[in-house]
Order: C-alpha cells, then structure tokens, then sequence
C-alpha cells in the first residue's frame, strides 16, 4: 500500500483487515518482527516550509532526509540532534525518510549537547490505528498548549500512529569544528576524560571512545572560538592530545554517529544506555567489542550471535536495545528492555487507545 | 471564567474524606480551617478564587500515594500545586476538590557532577536548585521570571521556559527522569540519569501536563556547566518591523545568541522609569545576550552589531560591565512589576513564528484602539513567545470582561499567524475554553485518551486544559 495523501492514508489505516508494517525508507528495521501488509509512507513528501530567519521546518514525513539535509546545506542550517544514518551497520538499501528518523529518535553524538531528535521535533501530524488524522504541536518552537504528543510520538516506532507531517527546529551550521584525539585509554579512565570535557564551559558536543579505546573531543563555533577552545580544553584536561581539523573531524564524527565500526562484522548489535559513570562496569559485563558514545552515557555493543546481552548485564540503571540480529535471534529476544509493570501497563494503554484494533506494527516494541 | 458545579455527594462527605486523610500525614500537614484553606484560593491569576475541600501538604513519596489512594477510593478530585505562582489557574481549586501541595518535599538527593545530573525533590523551587549547584560551576538551565518562587513540580507541569530557551531550550529539554505517583497511589519511575528513557516518551508526555496525569514529587534534572561570561547589548530601533526583521538576520547569520527580548515603547518606558536602566526613548527596543569568554563575546557581539548596523539602530549599546548587564536585566525582568505599577494588567502568552511579528504587532495595535485598552508588548523574540500586557481598570465595572474579550482575540491572532495559545505559561482555565481554536475535536480528542490512561476516572485536576463540554462526559463519568 502507497497512499499518495494523508486521507488515502487514513483511508487504509481505517479500513485495513489486518496488520500493517509502517515503512518510511525501510532503512532502520529494529525491533521484534512484524508480520503484516507493508504500508509505505514514500509518497507523502515535500518539504512544505521553511523559514531559514525563524529556524523551522516542516515536511512531509515520506520526504528523504537527504533532501531535507540538502534544503537546509543551502541555508547554512541543520537538524542539529545529527540522526545516525544506520544503513551500514544494517546492510540497508533505501533513503532515510523524515518519518522514519522520528519514529526512530534517531539521535547522533550532538544528544549530549544539543539534545535528541524528540527535542527537535515541534510538530507532528499523525493518523491513529482507527484512521484519525491527528495534530500536535506546530511550527513555533515554545508552544505549551495541550500534552505533548509531539514526544510521544517520536520513538514510538509507528506503534501509534502513522506519521504524515514533522517540524523541526534548526539550529545555524557553525563555521567550523575541530576534534580533540587521545591515545588508546581504558573505559574508567576514558569516561573520567570525557566527564570532565563535558563538565567544562566549553561546550564541546561530541564525546566518544572508540573500539581502539582512543577518546574524540569535539568543539564547534567560529574560527577563532574553535581556536580558543581547543586550548582552553587541551589545558584543563590530562594527556596529550593530537587535534584533527575539520574535514577529518567531520567524517571521524560521521564514523561514530553511524557506528559504522561494526558495519559488516559477524555478531549480534546492542545499544545500550547507561549513566556514563556506570558505563565503564557494564563494558565489563558486556566482555565484547564496544564503541561509547555521550561521554559513556551510550554503549554500542557487539556480541556473540544469538547472546541475551541483558542477561549477561543483570540488573542496571538503564536500558539495552537489540538493534541488529538474525530473524532466529530477533524472534527469541525481545528488542526492548522489558519494562516495570506500571510502565508496561501504561504502554499498552496507550497502545488501546491509539490504536484499538492492534494495526499499527504490531509486536514491535513488545 | 465557568468552572464546573462542585459534586454536592463529595462536599457532603468532607469529614469522612479529612478524618481518612488526617493519619497518613503529620497534624500541621493537613489544612481543615477555613481561613487557613483560603490561602490555597487560587494562584498568581488572583482575578478566580474558591477555597478547596482541605489542603494536604505531603512530606514524603509515601505520603503523597497514600494521600491519592485514599482520594481515588473516594472519587475527590485532587488539585496538586507547586508554590502557587501560574498565571493560567493551574492550580485554581475547586469547592470539591483536595489541594496538595508539594511545598514540603524540599530536599537534594543526589548531586552528579560526572554524569551532570541533580535529583531534587519536586518542591524545591527553580532557582534553589541552580544554587545547589553554582558553587560548583554548573546551573540548571530553564529560567522562569518566577524562578524565586515557583517549585520545579510547577515548572515540570507546566513545561516552564524562561529567558534563555533560544539556547538551552524548556523544561522538557532538560528533565531526564521523574517519580511520579498515579491518582490510584501508584509510584512509579520514569527515565533517571541516563539521556534516553526507555519505552514510549513518558516523560515528554508528563511534562507540560498541568499535574493530570500524576503528581511528580522527585525529578532528575540536567545540570550544564556555566559559560564563563555573558554580555548583553541594547539596541533601539524606530519601528517594530525592523526590530523584527533584526532579530531575523541574526538568527539566519549563524550566531545563536543565549537570548533576544523585545519591547515595545510602551514597556520600554514604564521599565525605563521603574529600574532605570538608561534605556533608549525609541518604538522597539531588542536586549540580545551572547555568552563565552571574553574574546567570544567580543567576536560574536561585533557580527550582531554589525547585522544592527544595517538595520540604522536609534541606539546601539553594548553594557561596559557586570553592573550595568544586571541594569540591563532588571528592566526587562522588572517589566511585568513596572507595568503592574501604572495598571491592572493581564498577561498573555502567546507564540507566533518569528516571520510574523511584524504583522501581528500592528494588528495588536489596532485591536487595542478597537477595544480602547492599551497594551503593552514585551517578549522573547528569538523563539516568537509573546507577552502581550493588556491594561485594564479592575475597579471599572466591564473592564475585565473587555480585557479577556481582547486577550482572547490577541490568541486567537496568534493561531492564524501559524502559533499557538500558550508558549510557556500553560493552558489552565485561562484559554482552556480557546482550545477549539487550536485544535480540532479529533486533536483533543487524542489528548484526552492519554488522561484516560492515565487517570481513568478523571480526578485530576479535571476541570483544566480541555474545554469544558469537551471534558463533561468524561469528567461526570
């Protein structure tokens, strides 16, 4: 099914006989499987405005990020959560749809900074399991007025609705970056690193280790800010750091956002999302590959095929996501962290009411 | 403003409902007397009144779940309150209704300078919990002109912004995890100290609910570091439009400056006579901060300036020190006390894109001569939220009811320039029966689902938010 508008959409949605798979570039299936009709969002597209001066956008949620990305390069602005594109890491075909990142709150390296994509996100207009065309939020960047469904609705993964139409808040493209690299460092002392990168007024708004254990520090602004602060940095943290300008910066960051480490490597790959000072504990329960991301707060993992990660981590604040396995391995463990009863029931009344028939990627999120 | 008619079955059984409440909290937590409940009559929109049921002011998580239990068994509507400083009846109580306040959980739980968190209890109020923290170089970001007083549970409800959201963005931006206990006595926790919460966003969904879907009473907030200074510069120009069309050129340059306030002349000079603060006598005056150190400042103020420059400012002044910043500051910050001093007022919070400011002042403008009140406009011009002030004569018989006629059609403006009713403030009772114009029924319709989940019964806060014929059959179920 390819509706071309938002009332064929709620046209199908409503008359559908059974589940539906929501697809918007089919470039990010996570999740428990799903079994049901493939619904595509690809012919709701367009950007329908942009107004470079008040830093918005809105689009169609079927539009490529890609031209989005490409509207916005014209203007000097950008989506500034940095949504990982998981293509390699996947083995995915496709291009990356605007719904299709909101669904996933895809969100890059800059989460630590400049938040997620749900922070971003102003605007969303939906249709429900039972065919209703929904609206919430806007265009305007503070808007309080009613519940905030624009959230709830990214990272629902298409469990509640469909999505037709997102705005998005821009942030300006700095003139430039630069990117702080360390020697190789174990997790304690990487995350000590990085806490106190980002504990500094300096902004800096990447902070990875990579597998090799080497730790990146990345900072942004006009030339001589960049300047300023890489010294400034360079002083207040311990070690000797190399510094890589921008060009390099650019596709070192690119590399961690996209995971793409892990790209075409035999194993099972888990997200993991802990407070960075537990993070250095959980890499040695984990006993696998991993990259960190949000200084330690965010774990890329890859294990052993077929491993309940989450049983190898026991209990811990946070929560681990299985993102790329085989079908055997996706059947047999739940994608989600299983949740505390009261959320799980909260979840599923949710699940209720907006979608009252179970249509709407069925299964996916538990 | 109508409110529902009070449940004659529930003020009929008030002594059971107090003498169930009376043992699950220490004997000054519960307010009975009548001239101490009439303290809890209403918040900082002081023009609607009526004294709760009784006041419950809970100490503990327990406390508040055993103090909602007891109330859900009952089927009393409870109306939680912060410090009681909405400007939109969040927290207006009903005849029929248990108040309970937060005012007693006060205390920091955990401060986390490596993973850049702090957990407080949900009474602290917003700036008590920057103090925690600012000898150790970190601040927390939202900023309410309220901040002295209002409780972060008030902020959270409301989704509270500030001055410097352009920057830091609003509560939801920055609240990572809330213990929030449900109308049935359920405690449940949401998100923590890591950045993502697991499962549907929950936590965006509870933050900007005016206290309907549970009552928060811990709260896990981000905490950055502090720039390591921040400077504002004044610039005067001799009409609106082109202050507008300034404050546009900024933002498209590529400097993100920490906050862009805007006044009109008359705000600027009634803050101008209050604080003092040497500002221009000009149409429309811009207050634009950036922050950094010394050399940033100085490089990012020289591109804005220059911007400015195009624009031929009436003034154009950068503050020469620390002192004449906090000037700077306390006009504006003092704009809604100064106006308070000429007239009785009401204060509006509306957002418009930032394309349309021009347009929508004018119209402002003559609505104000159609309706013969004058208005007075201040606002954070970077993200389009406006406070438009409306001047009125409480005394004058009919002059309140033509202030909220012309407050709601200013709102109503703002929707059909492509905003919304509420930019920071919430919707309360205030603009609770102006939803419809935002909103199709299918739209609050959805919204009302998430209370049903929540808070199947509907009892509390019931009467806010959603119009009142939207809610009835919910509300009488």
């Amino acid at each position: 099914m390819r509706p071309m508008s938002e009332d064929d959409l709620s046209d199908l949605v409503r008359d559908a006989p059974g589940a539906l798979r929501i697809r918007g570039g089919g470039t990010r299936g996570v999740g428990n499987p799903v079994r049901g009709e493939v619904l595509e969002t690809d012919g709701l597209t367009g950007i329908t405005l942009y107004e470079p001066g008040a830093l918005t956008l809105v689009a169609k949620a079927g539009t490529p990020l890609a031209e989005v990305e490409a509207a916005l390069a014209q203007e000097n602005q950008r989506l500034a959560f940095e949504p990982m594109d998981m293509r390699a890491l996947l083995g995915a075909e496709g291009a990356p749809s605007v719904g299709g990142m909101v669904a996933a709150n895809a969100s890059g390296p800059r989460r630590v900074q400049a938040g997620a994509c749900r922070d971003s996100l102003i605007g969303v207009r939906f249709v429900d399991g039972a065919g209703r065309i929904v609206k919430n939020g806007g265009r305007v960047m503070k808007n309080v007025t009613g519940y905030d469904l624009v959230k709830l609705m990214a990272g629902s993964w298409g469990t509640l609705g469909v999505l037709t139409e997102c705005s998005f808040k821009l942030l300006p493209v700095p003139e430039t970056e630069a990117t702080l690299l360390s020697g190789p460092l174990e997790p304690e002392v990487a995350v000590a690193l990085m806490s106190q990168a980002l504990g500094t007024p300096f902004e800096v708004n990447g902070a990875a280790r990579s597998e090799d254990g080497r730790v990146a520090l990345r900072i942004e602004g006009f030339a001589k800010q960049v300047a300023y602060r890489r010294t400034a940095l360079i002083a207040a943290l311990e070690g000797t750091w190399d510094t890589v300008d921008a060009e390099e910066s650019r596709a070192h960051w690119q590399a961690v956002r996209d995971v793409t480490g892990f790209a075409g490597r035999e194993g099972d790959v888990w997200r993991i999302s802990v407070r960075p000072s537990d993070a250095p504990g959980i890499v040695a329960r984990a006993g696998c590959p991993v990259q960190m991301d949000w200084g330690g707060g965010l774990i890329w993992a890859l294990a052993p095929e077929g491993t309940d990660l989450r049983a190898r981590l026991g209990a811990f604040r946070g929560h681990a996501t299985l993102i790329r396995a085989s079908e055997a391995t996706r059947a047999a463990i739940s994608a989600f962290q299983p949740e505390a009863a009261p959320l799980a029931a909260i979840a599923q009344g949710l699940r209720a009411k907006f979608d009252p028939r179970g249509v709407l990627n069925p299964g996916l999120m538990g | 403003m109508e409110m529902p008619l009070p449940n004659a079955a529930v003020i009929g059984k008030r002594d059971r409902v107090v003498a169930r409440l009376a043992p699950l909290v220490a004997a000054d937590a519960l307010i009975t007397d009548e001239a101490e409940r009439r303290a809890y009559e209403c918040d900082a929109l002081t023009a609607y009144r009526c004294i709760p049921l009784a006041v419950v002011l809970p100490s503990t998580t327990e406390e508040v779940s055993a103090i909602l239990r007891v109330c859900h068994e009952e089927g009393v509507p409870v109306v939680p309150r912060g410090s009681g400083t909405s400007l939109a009846g969040g927290a207006l109580p009903t005849e029929d209704s248990v108040i309970l306040g937060v005012a007693r959980l006060r205390d920091v739980l955990e401060v986390n300078y490596d993973d850049r968190f702090i957990r407080v209890q949900s009474g602290m109020t917003n700036l008590s919990v920057t103090d925690a923290v600012e000898g150790d170089g970190f601040f927390y970001a939202p900023d309410p002109s309220s901040q002295l007083a209002c409780a972060i549970a008030g902020n959270i409800a409301m989704n509270s912004g500030g001055a410097h959201c352009l920057k830091y963005g609003v509560t939801t931006n920055n609240l990572l995890g809330v213990t929030l206990v449900l109308m049935d006595g359920t405690i449940i926790e949401i998100g923590g100290a890591h950045l993502d919460a697991a499962g549907y966003d929950l936590l965006g969904l509870v933050c900007g609910s005016e206290g309907q879907l549970g009552v928060v009473t811990e709260a896990t907030l981000r905490i950055l570091p502090k720039p390591e200074g921040a400077r504002p510069v004044l610039m005067g120009f001799d009409s609106n439009e082109v202050a507008g069309a300034c404050v546009s050129d900024i933002i498209k340059a590529g400097v993100l400056p920490v906050a862009i306030e805007f006044m009109d002349r008359p705000c600027i000079r009634a803050c101008e006579d209050f604080a003092k603060a040497g500002y221009p006598d000009c149409e429309a005056l811009l207050i634009v901060e950036v922050e950094g150190s010394e050399a940033e400042i100085d490089e990012q103020l020289g591109l804005i300036k220059q911007i400015a420059h195009r624009h031929n400012p009436v003034e154009l002044r950068e503050s020469q020190s620390e002192a004449e910043s906090k000037k700077i500051w306390l006009g504006r910050k003092s704009a809604f006390g100064a106006m308070g001093q000429i007239a009785d007022y009401m204060c509006l919070d509306g957002t418009i894109p930032v394309s349309s400011l021009p347009f929508v002042l004018r119209r402002i403008g003559e609505m104000s001569r159609e309706f013969g009140l004058g208005v007075a406009n201040v606002f954070h011009a970077g993200d389009g939220n406006m406070h438009p002030l409306i001047l009125y004569d409480a005394n004058k018989p009919g002059d309140l009811e033509l202030c909220e006629a012309f407050g709601a059609e200013i709102l109503k403006l703002c929707v059909e320039a492509g905003g919304c009713l509420t930019g920071e403030h919430g919707v309360g009772i205030e603009k609770r029966d102006l939803m419809n114009v935002q909103f199709a029924p299918a739209d609050l319709e959805a919204q009302m689902k998430v209370k049903d989940v929540f808070d199947p019964n509907w009892l509390l806060n019931p009467a806010k938010v959603f119009p009142l014929e939207s809610s009835a059959a919910r509300r009488a179920a």
